[in-house]
């Protein structure tokens, strides 16, 4: 297919704007239209090209504009800053300095993407495309080997080779579990039945986990011949790309992708002319967490409401329908094109013993660089965090890092230099899950948290099976009495004994994992319960019923914007004197913490209430 | 009613499937009407007790007429630690309503979600599709407020 590739002539420089969702809610298509037009102003129109790119990953300083082929990274732009930007990097030839990226606590930016800590530390194989080609133009794709991976199966591999290579690799499933993928597919190959299914798992639940959202926006093309290649290995003609209702750009540009690889041939009808068939289809959510769960989701792409069943028949044996169906998520079909192109023995030379290739996470919660990264296998949390992730904000203290969604557990401290991988991350009571990342300092309360978790997986329980749908409910309970002030002796060993029953008994995954967030921060936090339960106070001071906003009238000045602005009027004085809060009208909004301002420092939370 | 049969037909030659009709049905009505309902479920032979499961059972579906205006609240973790709560209980206050609820004017309906990936955002609040990212207990009162202007733009008030 090297005929088609067409590299882009004629323009000396090419600005790239991200359009991830988080760039385009910050307005990052206003931006791209402002240098459109004032490229035209002066004149540039026939030398520089502004591309709309999918997410680069570093939500945090959008909209992100890069210039290529320096790789000059912008952060920042807004649409003020378009002509400043236009007159100096392509009238004058010199970077932008002010709208550089400048690291925390120092003093000198940083021009090129790949010097930025948050950049120098990854390594992208699936997310290989990210940021530089436009998701909406197929050519592009193929321009950088986009399908030569479909046509080198097709043209010079049987299914059971491709099967082979894939095994070969090591590729795990990305979706949390971490099946073995190849095997995945020749259990699939080899079930009796027809027709069979793939489906791409979009449904991605977990709060704090935006990776497939990225990899499906920003390079959708690449799942899409990852599940060719699969239908190819399985011998499935139709397959399901199942997203969620959430991500609705995401659908966006996967129907689009769609209807180009029809258009090119890459889809349908004797592929290529090799006389392989193949159909996608896009089905869309409709917000229950549980869909994730593959069983689940097979009743949802049915029409049916989502509760799982039990296994076995395992999908691959018994899926849609009745039918062999394999199932696999969005970053595990990203991964399939380029082993297939570099070999199994590339892939398999990075990560870990048993752990292959990379994994990207979303670095979420208190960290400065927040975004997504993808890093190889039996990389240590420590270099995420603060190589990538550059250390937790405010110079507060670090405490713990939640992996794994509502499935998994908090990690604190002391694990910091764990390498990752799938049994690593099991071994310290969390998992690797879909790949959320989320980081907590010494402001978040772990009871708060595990209540948090246990709220949603409570609330997303479908109520099939007892364990789960009673268990998760009696959890919730206990720990809403500990956050108010209201625990008592024996709740811990009463969590504990609950949470290992829910584990060992529930019907799926969901219920398996639920007690996790609460039964690792009880083992690692266990103080922190103590002190809600025996002494009612939130030392994180967070839980609302265990502390109360005070004015320390050494420090205040009698400014008023407290008294101003509490919705209560529960803050009483006279200007230029000190203001009081009524603990009676109070109700603990925190409006009055925010506004004063940190020259006075003068609102303060106190634990125990008052 | 036109948009009903078509979708109907489209269910009975197979386009879609159940839950893809509900979505439509939202769509065209903003939420799912109960004569809507039970006409679907005589069309389609399907017992209603089955469809309002379904619309039960998944978050999208509402069995009551929404807002004019839909305010999200994200509730995922990163926005849960980043004060997502306290934003919340602040709208809450503001509207006067809780999530699933809509206001009695009509203006704003009130919902949480549990994560839109846009975690670098957080706490994100969506007003009729537009994400406002980084909010705080003192922009919510703003944000709300430039929609209730909006509103009365539009009636000329």
């Amino acid at each position: 297919m090297s005929g088609r590739k067409k590299k882009p002539k004629g323009f000396r420089l090419d600005l790239l704007v991200c359009a991830g969702t988080g760039c385009v809610s910050n307005r990052s298509f206003i931006v791209k239209d402002a240098l459109e037009k004032e490229i035209v102003k002066r004149g540039l129109q026939d030398e520089v090209r502004v591309i709309a790119t999918g997410c680069q990953g570093f939500c945090e300083r959008g909209p992100i504009v890069i210039a290529q082929p320096d790789e000059i990274f912008y952060q920042r732009v807004t649409e003020k800053d378009v002509p400043y930007l236009v007159e100096e990097h392509l009238i004058k030839g010199r970077p932008a300095k002010k709208l550089m990226y400048v690291p925390e606590k120092e003093a000198i930016p940083i021009p090129r993407m790949s010097d930025i800590g948050f950049f120098k530390h990854q390594r992208l194989i699936v997310l290989r495309n990210r940021g530089r080609l436009d998701p909406e133009n197929i050519e592009e794709y193929i321009a950088f080997d986009g399908y030569e991976a479909l046509q080198k199966v097709l043209t010079s591999m049987t299914p059971e080779q491709v099967i082979e290579e894939i095994k070969k690799s090591g590729l795990r499933g990305r979706g949390g579990a971490g099946f073995l993928t190849g095997l995945k597919w020749e259990l699939c190959r080899a079930a009796e039945g027809h027709p069979k299914y793939i489906i791409c798992n979009g449904d991605e639940g977990d709060p704090g986990a935006f990776m497939d959202r990225s990899v499906l926006e920003a390079d959708p093309h690449s799942v899409i011949e990852g599940m060719l290649i699969g239908a190819y290995a399985i011998g499935a003609q139709k397959g399901f790309i199942y997203v969620r209702k959430e991500y609705p750009l995401a659908v966006k540009r996967v129907q689009h992708a769609l209807k180009q690889a029809s258009e090119y041939g890459l889809l349908g009808e004797d592929i290529l002319g090799t006389g392989f068939n193949f159909f996608i289809e896009v089905v869309q959510g409709a917000g229950a967490f549980v869909c994730g769960e593959e069983t689940a989701l097979m009743a949802a792409i049915e029409g049916r409401v989502g509760r799982p069943r039990t296994r076995p028949p395992y999908p691959v044996e018994k899926g849609l329908w009745g039918k062999p169906t394999n199932i696999n998520n969005v970053e595990t079909w990203a991964n399939v094109p380029i082993i297939i192109l570099r070999g199994a023995d590339w892939f398999s030379s990075i990560g870990t013993e048993n752990s292959k290739g990379t994994k990207i996470f979303s670095l979420v919660g208190k960290i400065n660089n927040t975004g997504l990264v993808e890093v190889p296998m039996g990389i240590t949390l420590r270099q995420i965090i603060y190589d990538i992730g550059g250390g937790i904000p405010y110079n507060k203290k670090f405490k713990a890092v939640q992996t794994g969604g509502p499935s998994g557990g908090c990690i604190p401290e002391k694990y910091l230099d764990l390498p990752i991988d799938y049994e690593s991350l099991t071994e310290v009571g969390s998992m690797m899950g879909s790949g959320g990342m989320i980081v907590m300092d010494e402001d978040t309360c772990m009871v708060d948290v595990a209540r948090y978790f246990l709220n949603f997986t409570q609330q997303e329980s479908c109520g099939k099976c007892v364990p789960c749908r009673l268990g998760t409910k009696q959890m919730v309970e206990i720990l809403n009495r500990i956050v108010d002030g209201n625990g008592k002796d024996g709740d811990l060993e009463l969590l504990e004994s609950i949470g290992q029953n829910v584990k060992l008994a529930s019907l799926c995954g969901l219920g398996q994992t639920a007690p996790n967030p609460v039964l690792t921060t009880i083992k690692y936090f266990k103080e922190e319960y103590i002190a809600h339960i025996n002494e009612k106070k939130c030392p994180a001071l967070v839980c609302k019923a265990l502390i109360s906003y005070v004015i320390d009238p050494e420090l205040c000045t009698g400014c008023v914007a407290c008294a101003k602005n509490c919705p209560t009027m529960a803050i009483t004085g006279e200007p230029k004197k000190v203001y009081k809060i009524d603990q009676s009208k109070c109700i603990k909004c925190g409006i009055c913490l925010s506004v004063c301002p940190p020259k006075f420092g003068a609102v303060k939370k106190v634990t125990p209430a008052i | 009613m036109e948009n009903i049969e078509k979708i109907i037909k489209q269910y009975k030659e197979k386009e879609i499937d159940l839950i893809q009709v509900l979505h439509n049905i939202q769509n065209d009505f903003n939420y799912l009407p109960q004569d809507v309902l039970i006409h679907l479920s005589k069309a389609l032979h399907i017992p209603l007790s089955r469809i309002y499961s379904i619309a039960t059972f998944y978050a999208a579906f509402s069995l009551v007429p929404r807002g004019k205006h839909l305010c999200t609240v994200c509730m995922g973790t990163a926005c849960h630690v980043r004060g997502a709560p306290a934003v919340l209980s602040r709208i809450e206050e503001l509207l006067g309503i809780k999530p699933g609820e809509t206001t009695t004017d009509n203006n704003f309906t009130l919902e949480t979600v549990n994560c839109l990936g846009a975690c670098a955002l957080a706490p994100i609040v969506v007003i009729d599709g537009e994400y406002h990212g980084q909010t705080t207990v003192n922009k919510v009162d703003k944000l709300l407020e430039k929609y209730v202007r909006k509103e009365e733009k539009t009636k000329g008030i």
